[in-house]
């Protein structure tokens, strides 16, 4: 094997310190005994079980994971539907126009589509009473509008990879359109529909701006919550709170990798 | 005269009604019948007014070069495509509007189009689940199906687990299974390599001939056509321009086209100088000497035509041959040791170059030429034939 020089491995070791640098301090403090966030008083899980106590912190958790869980599996129904019709249904009126509308969420500044949304509820409550005040429900729409954005996109382009032949294949077996999509399309596309999915989660999870604007009073998520808690100062309990999230979004997607690759090393016979 | 006719006179063996071929049979209904279909994409004609009828058992190639059509016709009868206008009948019922999942008709895929989350038992059973077919009823008849392709243990194997010649068969399992009237195979042996090709033609042939299914290929391989087919239908342009038999197709082409693109031709330009009922005279200046066909054509005396001899049919000699005619001479220009065969290159004296191929009989027998030899080349009267067009 060729020797790495001297400079490549400098490279990769600045990224890895930058990348990881703040994330491993943190999880670090997290199980720092002082109740000064950056004097380092020795070892404990003190505030892992203070967190837990936080009923504030933990009904915020609620809340978030909720919306997450709902948000991200509509978003995956729609995104997939979008997808679909985006890359078999060849060209129809108001192709250009339903596209344009899938990516705008995209590149649209978080501020906007909030605001946006905002007024929409609003306008919406006064002209036909629903949806009535503002709060999860609210969220989780708002927050399935812009992931199933995320989504339309991965699974049109994990169909777009896909041989269609496989498709006609199925069709002249004599499967029908709806059994298609069910036994053929959906099967193959699974691991864009789980890595949309993830990705959704994940997004939810992590809004803030958007969730600000169209959530109601006593519907907090949780990043609503830990912003207003850092605004008064950082407590090491939200050191302890992000190493949890930072657990569980990694064993998220180690388990999206691994079923990719599982996926992939299976159809890789046929590509 | 056609090229019918030319099959009729040389089909010694098919002296028994019942040995006759349904085409040549009188008022024989055909199984599939393609009437007058074309295929527009936008300004492009793909399929340009084709009529064919193809007959029950029939294993009919269509042999054409990349956007020849023969593919977007095999769609069009799959049902993947519409005909722009048209008709294709399958067995007395007219194809119009019936979905491709409908259809008796069943198509097996150039990439064979296997199902990758699937086993190859449950691949194979797809088209028989479909048509709600009982369990027990499936599992049997997939049992049969894979014993019969010789994949009787590889069931629970998924496609990516398989080699070329094993997915091959797959495909073909998952194709028959359903029983289809008419089969559709686009390269069915494309991807597969010469030797596994040659092994899985004959293959091909058995199991059609067990099944009595009709088959219609799509090939480019002019040997797999040779092989494989009880009549060849070659397109070019999305058009057909000769359909018969494949000793026919090679013996008697109809045009310079289909000269050219099945095996390989020397072609001589030249006038007509005699043109009798049972033989022609063509004088050439490209061979440089007169050329004698034993059959007669019909056209015009001084009508400019091409006489087309094949490298296998023509004899080279250092000495001068006793005959006069047919008769050229030249200098070989190049040899290329084949193997089985020895191909020469031979310049004559207008600057012509013909192609000669010799078997090598005997030992280094591509050592009694060698380069700038002065060689004779001749032919019988009936080894060479006229093409008008």
């Amino acid at each position: 094997m060729k020797r790495r020089s001297i400079f490549l491995n400098t490279t990769a070791m600045l990224g890895f310190i930058f990348l990881y640098a703040p994330i491993i301090s943190l999880i670090v403090y997290s199980f720092n005994k002082s109740k000064l966030v950056t004097v380092w008083g020795g070892w404990s899980l003190k505030w892992y079980t203070e967190l837990f106590n936080n009923e504030q912190i933990m009904d915020a958790a609620l809340v978030s994971f909720n919306i997450a869980l709902i948000s991200a599996s509509l978003a995956v129904v729609l995104g997939t539907m979008a997808g679909f019709v985006l890359s078999r249904m060849g060209r129809f009126r108001g192709k250009m126009i339903l596209s344009g509308w899938i990516t705008a969420p995209l590149i649209m500044p978080e501020v906007i589509t909030g605001l946006s949304l905002l007024l929409l509820f609003v306008a919406m409550e006064n002209m036909f009473g629903w949806p009535a005040g503002r709060g999860t429900g609210t969220i989780i729409i708002a927050h399935t509008t812009f992931c199933m954005a995320y989504v339309a996109v991965i699974v049109q382009s994990r169909l777009a990879s896909m041989d269609e032949t496989l498709e006609e294949a199925a069709m002249d077996l004599g499967a029908k359109p709806s059994s298609l999509f069910f036994l053929i399309t959906l099967p193959l596309i699974a691991p864009a529909l789980i890595s949309g999915w993830l990705l959704s989660f994940t997004l939810s999870l992590d809004d803030l701006v958007i969730a600000s604007f169209v959530s109601g009073p006593g519907n907090s998520t949780l990043p609503m919550v830990i912003f207003s808690k850092v605004r008064l100062g950082v407590t090491p309990e939200v050191n302890a709170l992000a190493t949890i999230m930072i657990a569980i979004v990694a064993v998220g997607v180690l388990a999206a990798m691994y079923q990719m690759r599982r996926q992939t090393k299976l159809s890789s016979g046929q590509e | 005269m056609t090229s019918s006719q030319f099959s009729e006179l040389h089909t010694p063996t098919m002296t028994q009604t019942a040995n006759i071929p349904l085409w040549k049979r009188e008022g024989a209904e055909p199984f599939l019948k393609i009437e007058n279909v074309t295929k527009k994409f936008g300004d492009f004609t793909a399929v340009d007014n084709i009529s064919l009828d193809i007959y029950k058992n029939e294993l009919f190639c269509l042999l054409g070069g990349s956007g020849s059509g023969k593919s977007t016709l095999l769609r069009i009868m799959a049902g993947f495509e519409s005909a722009t206008s048209g008709r294709i009948i399958i067995d007395g019922m007219d194809m119009a509007g019936i979905q491709p999942w409908n259809r008796p008709v069943n198509m097996m895929f150039q990439s064979y189009a296997l199902f990758p989350h699937l086993n190859v038992a449950d691949n194979v059973a797809f088209g028989l689940r479909r048509e709600g077919v009982a369990r027990s009823e499936v599992n049997k008849r997939v049992e049969k199906m894979l014993d019969m392709v010789q994949l009787g243990a590889l069931g629970k194997r998924k496609p990516n687990q398989l080699s070329g010649g094993q997915r091959q068969r797959v495909a073909l399992a998952r194709s028959l299974i359903k029983r289809p009237k008419l089969l559709l195979l686009d390269e069915p042996l494309g991807a597969l390599d010469k030797k596994l090709r040659e092994e899985t033609q004959f293959e091909l042939i058995n199991i059609q001939e067990e099944l009595g299914v009709t088959f219609v290929v799509v090939t480019h391989d002019q040997e797999e056509a040779m092989t494989l087919a009880t009549r060849i239908g070659v397109m070019n342009n999305g058009v057909i321009v000769q359909t018969a038999e494949p000793h026919v197709v090679y013996e008697y082409p109809n045009s310079r086209f289909v000269a050219e693109f099945v095996g390989s031709v020397n072609l001589f330009e030249g006038i007509i100088v005699e043109d009798l009922p049972d033989s022609v005279r063509i004088r050439s200046t490209e061979a440089g000497a007169e050329l004698h066909v034993n059959h007669g054509i019909s056209c015009a005396p001084n009508q400019v035509v091409h006489m087309a001899i094949r490298p296998e049919k023509i004899k080279i000699s250092r000495q001068k041959p006793e005959q006069n005619v047919n008769c050229l001479h030249g200098v070989i220009e190049d040899i290329a040791y084949m193997g089985s065969l020895s191909v020469f290159k031979v310049r004559l004296a207008s600057g012509k170059d013909v192609r000669i191929t010799q078997p090598n009989f005997v030992r280094d027998m591509g050592a009694r030429f060698t380069w700038h030899d002065s060689v004779y080349l001749s032919w019988d009267m009936d080894s060479s034939v006229v093409l008008t067009s």
